[in-house]
Order: C-alpha cells, then structure tokens, then sequence
C-alpha cells in the first residue's frame, strides 16, 4: 500500500527528468499511473464488503509516536477509488485539454503529486502522517490554483487558497496533538474505543473546535468559503479534481473519520448542524447570481459540502448513509459538469451563462453527459442523484424537535441546486445556436469520454443501486461505527411525505428555472453586498494587519543609526539598572582598593580632559588628536598597572590610527553643528546614564571574588609546556595560537579592503 | 585606585555612547573607537589590577615566585586591540571614499541619498 502511495510522488519526481516525453505525443500514457492504482484498490473491494480491514504499518518516528500506518477500510476505499478514478479520466482528459501547452509536464507533476498525497490523506491512521499529507494536499493545491503564474489574480488566489488551508492544517496539527496528548496514541484505529474518556476530557471542546477548524477551512464552510470560487482560476481538470470531487472533500473525510472518535456529543453535532445549514443555503443563494459556469458549479459545490457537514451533524445511520451516497452522487455529477463546462470553454471560449445556448447542435455527446449530469444533480429519477435526495429527506424528517425548519432549510437549498445543476447542465446546450457558436467543433474524444462516462455511472448507479449499496455504502458506514445492517439502497420507497417533499422540489426547482434568468445585472446586484461578505471582512483585516506592520516595522526600523542606538541604550540602561537597583546591595569595600597615587591621578585627570576635549571641539583634526591623547594615557595605565604588551600595542596602534586619519581628514570639510541643543541634552542624559550604570556594575564586580584557574594554568604552564616566560605572549602564539592566527587573517582581510578601497577609480557616471 | 578607573571607564562609555548618537560619520567612529578604549579598560580591571609585576616569569625560576598581573585579560585586550585597529582603517578609509561619493559625512542625507536612487 505504502508504493500504492508514493507511486505518485515518485512519478513526479521522475518528471522532472522526462518532462519532455510526456509534454509531446506521450502525455497519455501518464494516465496509467491513477489507472494502475484504481485497479490496485478495485480488487479489494470483495474483502472490504465482507468486513475486512486491511491495515499495513510501517515505523517512521517511533519516538513520537508517529508512524506511517495505513488502513483501508469502507470509508478509505471510497475516496481512494474516488481519487484514482476521477483522477484517471481527468489525467485523459487533460491530455487533450492542455495539449502542447508549454508546462504539461509540471502540470501532470502536480497532479500526480497531488493524487498521492490525497491517497496518503485518506489511508493515513497516525494523526501526524494524515497531517502531513494534508498540508501536501494544499501545497500541490496551491501550485494547480497557481498554474498561470503570469496571470495576477491566479497567483492572489492560489495565496488566499493556500493562506486559508494553510491555518486549517495548523488548527489540524495542534488538534491531534491535544488529541494524542489525551489518548496517548495518534492511531486514529486505538483511539476508536476511547470516545468517552475523550468527551469527558476538559479540552474536548478545544479539540473538536480545532479539528473543525481544519475541516471547515478545507472543505469550504462558511465563512471560510470564500477561497474557492477563487480556486476556479485553475485549469478546468484541476477544478474537476482537486475543488470539487476530492480535496475540498477531505474536510468532509477528517469530519467522518473521526466520527466516532469524537462525535454522538451535542457540541459536535449542533455546530456542524448548524454552520453546515448555514453554508448550504448561503452558496446555494449565491448560485443564483453567478453568470460564469464556473462560478455556478463552484458555489453548488460549497452547498453540496455544506449538505455534508449538515449530514455529518445529524450523525444518526440515516444521515450517514446519506452522505455516503451523497459523496458519490456529488463526485460523479459534479465531475461532469466541470468537465463539460471545460469542453465548452475549451471550444467557444467564454463560459458566459447568458450567451452559451444550442450547443446540443454542435456537441452532442457532450450536451448527453451535461443532461444526465444535471438530472442527477436535480435528484430526479432514475438518476443515483434521486436516491442521494431521498436519503438526506429521511434523515432530516427524522431528526428531533428541530425537524421542520431543517427541513425547510434543506429543500430550499435542493430546490436551488437544482437551478444550478440546470443552468450548468442544460441551458448551454438548449435553443437555438446563435451564429458566433456554429463553427463550434467536436473536442477529441479522450475530452468528451469522461464526463460521458461519469455521467452513465450517475444513471447505472441510480437504476442499479446494488450496485454500489454492498460494496461502497455499507463498508462505509459501519467504518464510521454504526450498524449497515438496515440499509437498502431503492429508487422507490412508495407513496410518503419524502417522495411529496422530492415532486415539490422538482417542480419549483424546474419553475425557478425556466422563469429566472442568469444576467449581469443580477450579478452586479449581489456585488453590492460584497462589502460584507466574510471574504471582504478577511482581507480588510489582512490589510489592517499589513499596514500595522508596517507602521510599527517603521517605527523601529527608521533607518536612522542613532535611533537604533537610543532605542537599545534606552532598553539597556531600564533593564540593567532595575535589575542592578532591585538585586544588587552596593556593598562596596573601599579599603579593598588601592590607595591613588599621583601618577594615576594625573593621567586621570590628562585623559578626562582629552575626552572632553573630542566630545566638544569644532575642529575635526583636534578631535583625532585628543583622542590619540586619550589613547596614550590608557597606555600609561597599563604601564603603572603591569601591562607592558599593552602598552606597547596601544602605543603603536593609537599612533597609527591617528596618522591614518589625519591622512584622510584633512580633505573633508569642517565640522558642522546638526545637532540642536535639546537632542544634544537628550543624547547627553542618556549616555551619561549609561556611563553611571557601567561604573556601577564595576564596582559591584569587583565586589565579588574573581576565580583564576584558567590565569594559574597558563601561569603555571607558560615555561614548562610552552618554554615561554613572557606569559601574555606564550598564551597568544602557543595556548591560543590558531585563534592569533585567525585573527591576523582578519587584519589582512581588512588590509585588502583597505588597498582596494583606495585603489578602487570609479567610473564617472558612478559618481555624483 | 580601582574607584578612579571605573569612574574613567564610565565616563569613556559615556562618551563613546554620546559620540556615536551624532550625525557625523566621523564623529560616530571617533565615537566606537572611545567605546572600545572604554572596554580594553573594563576587562583590564575586571581582572584585577596589580602594580609593578607584569606577568613575566623571573629569568632565574621556572614558575611565578609572587603575585603577578592576570595574564588572560591581557592576552584579550591585546588581540581586541589590533582587531579594533583593522576595523578602524577599514572605517576610515571607508569614510574617505564615501565622502568622494557623496560630498557629505552626515548620516541623514547619506539616508537621503540612498532613498533617492
């Protein structure tokens, strides 16, 4: 199972290196690829059915706890054959949609990296390892969304895509952390028998709202919805794949997986209910004012997820099976038209709702698979779409006190799904061909064959619901914990209120049809109301953040030196002097010093002149000179105080560092005052604040006992080990040799910089 | 005596410290060069300061016989010295070049300038 997975990564990687091979006449035969593995997971299906579950385990960090653990069981067989499936016809399909195009190759590299790290998803038993291929789902997502990389608004919308899956693999990853902290294991397979000790967990809450963080922002729920529609800049292909029949599903996957982990309690259900209803109707509405195919389909297919989740609520055998049939339903129906509306793009060039008509004329088979595709979406009869209808009917009639209203909401959402499904299905093939469309050609065949082929399975499941009822649906159930026993998949369950309910919202779907017409105005008018859409609010909030940044990345980082410097005195001087007044006790012994003699007195007294002198003086040249003063009566302190290396170097270097710069002064012009009289009191507070703080510290330094082992070593050692009686030097060219040898490259480093600084002749155009 | 440097040592930071806060490229590596006579001194002291015998092992012994000044402070400040002086040349040759570029040595209108282009 574990080569099943990586197949993909592997074949996209090998891309890399055949790009060329599958970019020319070849590109079809990466179709086999998803063809393989859908045969591979199709000959489980027997066992599965017989309530097998096959597991494989191999060991990944042991340490963590996190393990690549696969399991295929009902639920996991679904999507795998949904994902190896759907993917093989798209994988055709795409071979003639993007032929020739320039980058077919790294298309097919992302989708097969896609399709693996969607299986990876779905087989996944460690929490952690579903997390990684959660984020690999979003990160080749990202790259598909993004594939025209010239185009501006494709490249925004592949960020916002991957901006808001991104938070929800996040929420995911902080989610079974908790999760396994709490049970001790990330096997989704051990946590199965543990869902009382988890709801009775004081972070229960905080998990479930975590893990639906995840699968809202991923499946598209309200008010996370909105990077959807935006994912439709995509090739048509990836919008059949990725947002409508897979990825956006393993929201929906994580939810049911972990059904019986954390469901059967009343947060779960009401808030999944309830956001659920509230996505489903919303989109639904929303449908009504697009005019771009796309666009339709992109929010039928959030109201579709929303129906899910609202399905995944209701959590009783009903409603689960609902969803079953209502994933299949929706993956097959849903495909199609995406593929048609590709087709249709594809050959007319627009996807303009409001002037495609009579193509059934030029493209036959295509307006078949659009019709059949479009009645299952509607639910009518015999199509699978009818059964998946009737199902979610019972299972809300049946559910509580709150029936009626769910009831209502749920027809009204059919009823408008309905709509779309026609507007997308039906109304570019229906009338009469306008002129501009007559020269429309028949696509190749490895086009229009998918969406056919989807659109008979929407027909032959729904006449022969057996079909899928043993193999798909029951597995699927009772993986989610529930008894199967009870379910029976029919087109005709008699005379009831369900079937009432099914004519009703037929009929008034078939009525808002033929009397609302899609049009710009209509779509203009909802336009106003964007203002407060949750996509607005998002991005508003988005550019509020920017633009906080950025002020307080300004106030901080003015470019100005000195402001830096203040800003870190200022720091400085607070966080030393409190910790210096609060901690420390002054107990300075003055006896313990040294009495001052004459000599240091007066070298004292030289060198604060001097210093005062470079502070204050006009005069550049007197600056450098005083502060040569200031370097020899340093050399002075260190011959009083037993220093003789020292002061030699001292003597030496200040000598040179003033010939240097008087060298290099003496061109540049006299000292200008910039500085105002109140900056130059505040700069004076603050480093005469800072001198005291370091004299201070000194003091209660030397307060406290020095420790000299590593002096004593050296000491002890200089003549024996290194033959050396000048200890200061024996430690630099022998204890410390490489690190002096460091450091003379340093200085040649610099020397270098120096000499090609003053050899360096700029051009004139270079100078201003 | 020890009371007396750290003073001067205050001061040479309050000084350095005060200098770099100014506009002028000079002044600011006038500025830094005063800040690290101010911490040569700082590690000097902090060593403990010992008059008259300099860490040199008499002629006639092979190890120290009484008191001698630490060692390890002056191998450091020694090697901070000579650092600090390529780094110097360094600035102020920098200084020089940069000054022929831009005619000026305040650091305000260098910020200017590098906006402009």
């Amino acid at each position: 199972m574990l080569i099943a997975i990586l197949l993909g990564f592997v074949f996209s990687l090998f891309l890399v290196f055949t790009g060329k091979f599958f970019k020319g006449k070849f590109s079809i035969l990466a179709a086999g690829i998803p063809l393989a593995l859908f045969v591979y997971f199709a000959q489980f299906i027997s066992r599965i059915s017989n309530g097998e579950v096959i597991s494989q385990f191999h060991s990944w960090i042991p340490a963590f706890g996190v393990n690549l653990g696969f399991t295929l069981d009902g639920l996991s067989l679904l999507f795998s054959l949904m994902i190896t499936g759907i993917g093989f016809l798209v994988f055709v399909y795409t071979s003639a949609y993007l032929k020739g195009h320039k980058y077919l190759d790294r298309f097919y590299g992302y989708l097969s990296m896609f399709m693996a790290a969607m299986l990876g998803l779905v087989l996944s038993d460690n929490l952690i390892s579903l997390f990684v291929f959660w984020e690999l789902t979003s990160i080749s997502s990202f790259f598909l969304i993004g594939f025209n990389n010239t185009s501006r608004e494709s490249r925004k919308s592949a960020l916002i895509a991957l901006a808001i899956t991104g938070i929800g693999g996040l929420s995911l990853l902080v989610g079974s952390l908790f999760l396994g902290s709490i049970t001790g294991t990330y096997s989704i397979a051990e946590m199965l028998t543990m869902n009382p000790e988890i709801a009775s967990n004081p972070y229960y809450i905080l998990v479930v709202a975590l893990i639906f963080g995840a699968g809202f922002t991923k499946s598209a729920q309200f008010p996370f919805h909105f990077w959807l529609p935006g994912a439709m800049k995509a090739p048509t292909p990836v919008s059949t794949y990725l947002h409508s029949a897979t990825m956006v599903k393993a929201g929906i996957y994580l939810l049911m997986r972990l059904t019986p982990v954390l469901g059967d309690h009343e947060f779960w259900n009401t808030t999944l209910i309830i956001v659920g209803a509230i996505t489903m109707v919303y989109s639904a509405i929303h449908t009504l004012f697009r005019t771009d195919l796309k666009g339709v389909l992109a929010y039928s297919t959030i109201s579709a997820l929303g129906i899910l989740v609202f399905l995944i609520g209701q959590g009783t055998v009903d409603a689960l099976t609902a969803a079953a049939v209502f994933i299949i339903v929706h993956a097959l129906y849903k495909a199609t038209l995406f593929l048609v509306t590709g087709i249709i793009d594809h050959q007319t060039g627009t996807r303009d709702t409001t002037v495609l008509r009579g193509l059934r004329k030029v493209l036959f088979p295509v307006a078949i698979a659009g019709f059949l595709a479009a009645l299952s979406s509607a639910g009518i009869p015999p199509t699978i779409g009818f059964i998946g209808k009737e199902l979610t009917y019972e299972s809300t009639l049946h559910f509580g006190n709150m029936a009626i209203l769910l009831m209502v909401l749920i027809v009204i959402t059919k009823i408008l799904l309905l709509y779309a499904g026609f507007v997308a299905g039906i109304k570019p093939f229906t009338g009469s061909l306008p002129e501009r469309f007559e020269k429309t050609k028949m696509p190749s065949f490895l086009m229009w064959l998918p969406p056919v082929i989807l659109a008979v399975g929407c027909l032959v499941f729904g006449i022969f619901p057996g079909l899928i009822e043993g193999s798909l649906v029951k597995p699927m159930v009772s993986s989610m914990g529930l008894d199967e026993s009870d379910i029976h998949l029919k087109l005709f369950h008699g005379f009831n209120v369900i079937l009432l309910l099914s004519v009703i919202t037929i009929a008034l779907g078939t009525v808002l049809y033929f009397k609302l017409k899609p049009t710009k105005k209509l779509e203009a008018w909802i336009a106003k109301f964007e203002k407060f859409s949750p996509q607005t609010i998002i991005t508003n909030s988005w550019a509020f953040f920017f633009k906080f940044s950025n002020g307080w990345t300004n106030l901080f980082q003015n470019g100005y030196l000195r402001n830096y410097v203040s800003t870190i005195m200022i720091f400085l001087i607070a966080l030393t002097g409190y910790s210096l007044f609060s901690k420390a006790n002054f107990a300075v012994d003055f006896n313990s010093f040294s009495p001052i003699t004459v000599y240091e007195a007066a070298t004292s007294i030289v060198m604060l002149i001097a210093i005062g002198y470079t502070v204050f003086t006009r005069s550049r040249l007197a600056a450098v000179a005083s502060m040569g003063i200031i370097g020899y009566a340093i050399c002075i302190l260190f011959v009083i105080y037993s220093a003789p290396d020292l002061a030699m170097t001292q003597f030496s270097i200040d000598t040179l560092t003033v010939i240097l710069f008087v060298l290099v002064l003496y061109k540049l012009p006299k000292y200008l005052k910039l500085s105002d009289y109140k900056m130059r009191i505040r700069d004076g507070v603050l480093s005469i604040a800072f001198g005291t703080i370091i004299t201070l510290l000194i003091l209660e330094v030397l307060a406290e006992p020095k420790s000299s082992e590593v002096s004593d070593y050296y000491a002890a050692n200089a003549y024996i080990l290194a033959h050396g009686k000048n200890v200061v030097n024996v430690i630099l060219v022998d204890f410390r040799g490489s690190d002096t040898m460091i450091e003379i490259s340093v200085l040649a480093i610099a020397a270098i910089g120096v000499f090609a600084l003053l050899k360096l002749r700029l051009k004139k155009s270079d100078q201003r | 005596m020890e009371i007396l440097l750290a003073i001067m040592i205050g001061v040479l930071y309050a000084a350095g410290i005060y200098m770099i806060l100014r506009r002028s490229l000079v002044k600011l590596i006038l500025g830094i060069i005063i800040l690290g006579n101010g911490a040569n001194l700082l590690i000097f002291l902090l060593g403990r300061v010992v008059k008259g015998s300099p860490p040199i092992i008499p002629a006639d012994s092979d190890v120290f016989q009484s008191v001698y000044a630490d060692p390890v402070p002056q191998a450091l400040i020694l090697t901070a010295i000579v650092i600090s002086f390529g780094l110097q040349s360094f600035a102020i040759i920098l200084i020089k070049r940069a000054f022929k570029v831009v005619k000026t040595d305040d650091l305000d209108e260098m910020n200017a300038i590098d906006k402009d282009s």
